[in-house]
């Protein structure tokens, strides 16, 4: 393994692990430096691109409040359970306490944990978002993800509305254990309440969505978009090259991939996200 | 090791778990304190006792949900195959009689020999196992029978072609089918209950453990290579996140522990099938009081209020 501390909490290894996403993960190239085709960017080029290679069209983590920006309206992003915290309900301690990690991953993203939700609108439409973000303990899914997540959903229930949810997570959070698990079925039931109450969950898969998020919620959009080149797998590439001793397709686990195989609707370039949104939120009737 | 020390601890902690709301309600800090103190007593006294737990839910001579079929249900029929792809061998589903019920029956199965092991994939389910789950419980929605699912196996099977056909979806689809359901289902961790492949199945009104069956998110082994990097600190790894049934009972994630014969249930399947039969009849008779309506939203509402939280 050659992952760093910053970066160990996925259960999920990935086979092209972006060295830009683990923030601090000196000597494995900048984060601005394209890992496909070297090219190199200033942070305001990236921004302006939506962080995609103007070169090669390789698609940059994008972090949550980002992501954010990159959809809404401007300005009609209003976040919900901002106050919401891990309790470390195993008093979990591996090479050091879960409890530190957590205050390390705030400090280091300025995030309370790895998702980012509240309402929006995208293009005058009335919606939640639900926007994960990596570089929080590798996006992983433990209480407060499955909170946040579920409570957007109710509330969206209660008014038969839209839940865009951007994931990127390397799975469960192993430090919360059997209750991270348990944030599988809590997803899947919002998400079922959302469903059945005529609500609508739109589902975006960034890089890399893989085990515990694509085993649940994330799997279950009415509709499901993928980024261009995103990992979405349940196994990530390493566990299932060790499993069956078998060399990977190139393309294993990628949007690419799945779309072939019926796992998403679309392959939406980032620069045509906010769009494609705007008009399935006109298709499913969140109009004001 | 005081137990009477732990003895009242644990007392106090039920205590004040009861009144604990898991969402959206502040920990109190005494909550905290006693967990912590518990959680010291338990850290020094019982990771032998956890990994032998592990090593029984492993053994070789456990039973299988085979095993147990045989001995609880009455003019067992297996059905075979997901409408669609194949018949995934490691998901065994069929229709038997428990007391007297017509009730539905899916559990991972593991082979005895290494021939019936490779056949069965060593319990590790591929998408089509989880899609043959998925036709069973709506067949048993349909006609009205219970379902009861047998739990064991080491996670969702990590293959190529597993992936390209849908893995994730697959385990994501077979929780929501069972959030669905309107009739009694009774889930039982009979070996191992790992991560995604093992919660597929096992989103029921009721989730038993055997005493000596794990349940967890991951297994040790892997816990132990991404954490501590060298997967022979597994016994380490099970002795943080507590994969044992005492551990899952306290958290909320399991209803009730099935005792097992003494030495565990391969010792004596015979008896261990007697202790698993009582607790789930009992479980279902108490859930057939209710409407298909009612059992969906407690079940939802049960699984919905799973994790701990805490506010700034």
């Amino acid at each position: 393994m050659s992952t760093t501390p910053g970066h160990i909490d996925v259960s999920i290894e990935h086979k092209r692990a972006d060295p830009a996403k683990s923030g601090g993960d000196g000597g494995r190239g900048h984060p601005n430096t394209c890992p496909t085709c070297d090219s190199h960017y200033r942070d305001d080029e990236l921004a302006e691109t939506l962080r995609v290679c103007g070169q090669c069209g390789h698609h940059f983590p994008v972090r949550a409040p980002e992501r954010i920006a990159q959809l809404a309206d401007p300005g009609s992003f209003d976040e919900e359970d901002a106050d919401l915290r891990s309790a470390d309900p195993l008093d979990f301690f591996d090479l050091k306490p879960y409890r530190e990690r957590l205050v390390e991953a705030e400090m280091k993203t300025d995030l309370g944990d790895a998702i980012l939700t509240g309402r929006a609108s995208i293009d005058d439409h009335p919606c939640r978002i639900a926007a994960m973000d990596f570089s929080f303990m590798g996006g992983s899914m433990g209480s407060v993800v499955g909170e946040r997540f579920a409570r957007a959903c109710e509330r969206s229930a209660e008014d038969g509305g839209v839940v865009v949810s951007v994931s990127a997570s390397g799975g469960a959070r192993m430090q919360e254990g059997i209750l991270a698990l348990m944030q599988l079925p809590k997803t899947v039931a919002a998400v079922g309440d959302l469903q059945d109450g005529g609500g609508t969950l739109l589902s975006v898969l960034a890089h890399p969505t893989t085990g515990g998020v694509t085993a649940s919620f994330a799997s279950l959009g009415d509709v499901i978009l993928a980024e261009p080149g995103a990992l979405i797998s349940f196994a990530g590439p390493r566990v299932v090259a060790q499993t069956t001793r078998e060399k990977l397709p190139d393309d294993f686990g990628r949007a690419e991939s799945n779309y072939k195989f019926g796992h998403v609707d679309a392959v939406v370039p980032r620069s045509e996200l906010r769009a494609t949104l705007a008009r399935l939120l006109r298709l499913f009737g969140a109009s004001q | 090791m005081n137990d009477e020390a732990e003895l009242g601890l644990r007392d106090r902690l039920a205590q004040l778990s009861g009144v604990k709301l898991l969402r959206g309600t502040r920990l109190s800090t005494e909550l905290q304190r006693l967990e912590r103190q518990l959680a010291r007593l338990r850290e020094d006294t019982s990771d032998e006792e956890i990994w032998r737990r592990v090593d029984l839910a492993r053994h070789e001579k456990r039973p299988y949900t085979l095993d147990y079929v045989e001995r609880l249900l009455d003019d067992w029929f297996e059905l075979h195959g997901d409408r669609g792809r194949m018949d995934d061998r490691a998901i065994v589903a069929g229709l038997g009689r428990l007391d007297g019920r017509t009730v539905a029956v899916i559990g991972h199965q593991t082979g005895r020999d290494l021939k019936e092991r490779a056949i069965r994939n060593f319990g590790m389910a591929n998408p089509e196992g989880y899609r043959k789950a998925i036709r069973t419980m709506q067949l048993a929605d349909r006609h009205g029978f219970p379902v009861i699912t047998f739990v064991n196996t080491p996670g969702a099977h990590p293959g190529i072609a597993a992936e390209q056909h849908g893995q994730g979806g697959a385990i994501a689809r077979s929780q929501a089918a069972m959030l669905r359901l309107g009739v009694p289902t009774v889930a039982a961790v009979i070996g191992e209950g790992g991560s995604g492949g093992a919660i597929a199945i096992a989103v029921a009104d009721r989730v038993l453990m055997q005493e000596n069956a794990i349940y967890s998110v991951i297994s040790p082994e892997g816990c132990a290579s991404i954490l501590w990097k060298d997967a022979a600190q597994a016994k380490k790894a099970a002795s943080a996140f507590k994969p044992d049934a005492a551990h899952c009972l306290e958290l909320g994630v399991i209803d009730g522990i099935v005792p097992e014969p003494e030495g565990g249930a391969h010792a004596n399947p015979d008896a261990a099938a007697v202790l698993l039969r009582e607790s789930i009849v009992a479980h279902l008779e108490d859930l057939e009081a209710s409407s298909p309506d009612e059992l969906r939203r407690a079940r939802r509402a049960k699984f919905r209020s799973m994790g701990v939280l805490a506010h700034v």
